[in-house]
């Protein structure tokens, strides 16, 4: 299953950041970033609930750079 | 500007005004120092936050944490030394103003690119009781009868049911000529309506538009990254770590070897300065910024002049194109037969195309459909009868109660006519009135009007073999190859064929050029597939041409591959031209910080300075009118 969400990020760096956290994450089979969109298109692995792996995204993300947002 | 901008504006302002009124204080030792903290916190007090959070999360190589280490040992340098606070406060405020600048840049050529792609459209007119209401596309049902005023865009594809109009397609294809719209036509959504008020039956939803389609696949086309992008990514992952451990040994080493094995002072102060200026230019902002920025703006600037691009991996695919292989049907040619000439005719030639037309009334072959548009006026069916078709030789007819004949050289034989053969290429038909040879008329495809300018642009864009695959005769495709001025034609193909010929040229093309195939997207899905990149032509509308291809151009206009090409190599030239620059700069300003030649102020420049001159170049690759 693939999602796209809205994200706000300021610096091109911290969104490879969140890519790579992302992707570093339980449920997520694979996820892009991009930066001049402000999107994040995110593939989960089957039997993931999108909602909760979400979560945990961006609680990665907040990790690796607080400044950011997803809108889930 | 967004709030968050106008509110870093302000903290730049101050802090830039305080600094340069503190000045002139007389005061020397904490005083001074206390006074100066001021502005410094005022311009730097968020990313002393986020260092702080970073060392939190155990995420060190933060920009944020190189910024804080960088300001607070210059302060701690000035505050034991010479009292000089202004280099750490206007590194921080530099590298906001940096900060602040690529956020106004980014979203700047952000609402550049989507203007330049604003093509959706906000509402859909709806007849309710005889008044126009205004509803959300999306709302609308295949099938209902939407109303376009002047002025306004087709929000939805469908058929014309009432009115006629000249539409402007310049936002989908690039192309500033207007194209008429009546009664019983296609009109595809995203067009703008120039004249005449338009009933329109829809034929798909919102969602499957033309418009919604492309926005989507526009929209989607940079997250397909570039091999320059994810090598750059890679380097900026080495790139910081590798600076900050060079800055912590440029601090630590120097000042162990003078002290211990030469027996000089330390110095840690110069050591630990130029350890700093390191940690300024250590960020890859300048080029991570700037590599996606300029495929976004080359996309964009193509989508403008008609050429969708889905990926930036395509664009730069497409810079490297050294082969361009054709269908010829359909994209060099315009799939539409037409009478070209009439040879060795005893009768007049419209006579002639009369018999010829008449006696081919009762067929829908395009061949009879060619006839009958020459012969230009309405057919008389009562004229013609004893109608005969003889499959795969032609008809016989009696028009006007004289007998006639219309077919190849086959039916001529069978009739025992003496024909004439024709020197030229094409579809021929013979012809016999009442039992004499009465001339043969020539039928061809015709060639696009810019197809051998297309393949002239072709070559000067720096493409070195053009190839044409075709299903036609051999005859017909040579003489079409020499006129267009075709390196290689490949006749008589099925199209499982075109993919064997694609793959026998992908092995003999040189390593690292590129090959592309343009098809019109019908029927050569599997060719487009296979080909290192592959162009549908004359896409508007067709959905397994947007489907299938890497690269679709709007209309059919086979010049528009060349500009495409030429498109990507600026793009690409501008994508190196950042990673040269940008690397270049900072390695020459490392060595140079390392040696103690550049101070702090240099470290700026090589920070902010290049990226701001990176972003600056990265917008020129919207530009592409010119091309």
């Amino acid at each position: 299953m693939k999602k796209t969400y809205k994200i706000d990020v300021d610096c091109a760096n911290c969104a490879n950041k969140m890519e790579q956290a992302a992707k570093n994450t339980a449920g997520v089979k694979d996820a892009v970033v991009n930066f001049m969109t402000l999107k994040m298109n995110v593939e989960f692995e089957d039997g993931h609930d999108a909602k909760s792996v979400m979560k945990e995204v961006l609680k990665n993300c907040k990790k690796v750079e607080d400044d950011c947002e997803i809108f889930i | 500007m967004n709030k968050k901008q106008k509110k870093m504006l302000a903290r730049i302002l101050i802090a830039a005004a305080l600094l340069i009124g503190f000045n002139f204080l007389p005061f020397t030792g904490y005083v001074r120092f206390i006074f100066y903290l001021i502005p410094y916190l005022i311009i730097g007090y968020d990313i002393l936050i986020k260092a702080f959070k970073g060392i939190k999360n155990r995420q060190p190589f933060d920009e944020s944490l190189l910024m804080a280490i960088a300001t607070i040992g210059a302060i701690a340098i000035a505050l034991t030394g010479d009292g000089d606070y202004t280099e750490a406060i206007a590194v921080m405020l530099f590298y906001q103003i940096g900060e602040w600048f690529q956020s106004y840049a980014v979203g700047k050529s952000r609402r550049n690119i989507s203007d330049l792609m604003d093509i959706r459209p906000d509402y859909a007119n709806i007849e309710v009781n005889g008044k126009l209401e205004q509803v959300d596309p999306d709302e609308v049902e295949i099938g209902s009868v939407i109303v376009v005023q002047p002025g306004e865009k087709v929000p939805i594809d469908g058929i014309v049911t009432e009115g006629s109009s000249t539409l402007n397609t310049s936002a989908l294809t690039g192309e500033s000529l207007p194209r008429d719209a009546e009664e019983g036509d296609e009109v595809i959504s995203g067009c703008i309506n120039m004249t005449g008020v338009l009933k329109i039956k829809t034929t798909k939803e919102f969602g499957e538009s033309t418009v919604s389609k492309i926005l989507d696949l526009v929209e989607n086309a940079s997250s397909r990254k570039s091999r320059s992008e994810e090598f750059i990514t890679r380097f900026a992952r080495i790139y910081t770590p590798a600076v900050v451990y060079s800055a912590i040994a440029l601090a630590i080493l120097p000042p162990l070897v003078r002290m211990l094995g030469m027996g000089l002072p330390a110095e840690w102060g110069t050591w630990i300065y130029r350890a700093l200026t390191f940690l300024v230019i250590s960020c890859p902002c300048a080029l991570v910024i700037s590599i996606p920025l300029s495929f976004f703006a080359g996309i964009g600037g193509a989508s403008n002049a008609g050429v969708l691009v889905k990926g930036s991996n395509y664009l730069e695919t497409l810079s490297q194109t050294k082969y361009v292989v054709f269908d010829k049907t359909g994209t060099l040619t315009q799939g539409v037969f037409e009478v070209n000439e009439v040879h060795h005719n005893q009768m007049d030639r419209e006579q002639l195309l009369e018999y010829a037309a008449l006696a081919e009334s009762a067929s829908s072959h395009p061949i009879s459909k060619s006839l009958q548009r020459a012969y230009g006026k309405e057919i008389d069916r009562s004229r013609v009868t004893d109608i005969r078709e003889l499959s795969g030789n032609g008809v016989t007819a009696k028009v006007d109660g004289v007998e006639v004949a219309a077919g190849n050289s086959k039916l001529m034989d069978k009739l025992g006519v003496k024909w004439i053969d024709c020197h030229q290429a094409g579809t021929i038909i013979h012809m016999a009135v009442d039992g004499k040879y009465a001339g043969h008329i020539v039928i061809s495809d015709i060639e696009k009007p810019h197809a051998k300018e297309a393949i002239r642009a072709l070559r000067s864009a720096g493409v070195e073999k053009t190839v044409m695959l075709t299903g036609d005769s051999r005859k017909v495709a040579e003489h079409v190859a020499a006129d267009l001025g075709i390196d290689e034609v490949h006749a008589e193909l099925l199209p499982a064929d075109k993919v064997d010929k694609v793959e026998e040229l992908l092995e003999k093309k040189p390593q690292k050029g590129k090959l592309a195939f343009v098809g019109d997207g019908i029927n050569d899905a599997p060719v487009l597939s296979r080909a290192d990149i592959g162009i549908a032509m004359g896409a508007m509308g067709s959905d397994a041409a947007i489907e299938a291809a890497d690269i679709v151009l709007m209309d059919d206009d086979p010049l528009k591959i060349a500009k495409a090409i030429r498109i990507s190599r600026k793009c690409l030239r501008i994508v190196y031209e950042n990673i040269w620059f940008a690397i270049g700069i900072k390695l020459i300003c490392l060595v140079l910080g390392a040696v103690g030649i550049a101070n702090m102020w240099l470290a700026i420049f090589a920070d902010v300075g290049v990226m701001i001159i990176a972003v600056l170049n990265a917008i020129r690759a919207l530009f592409v009118k010119k091309l």
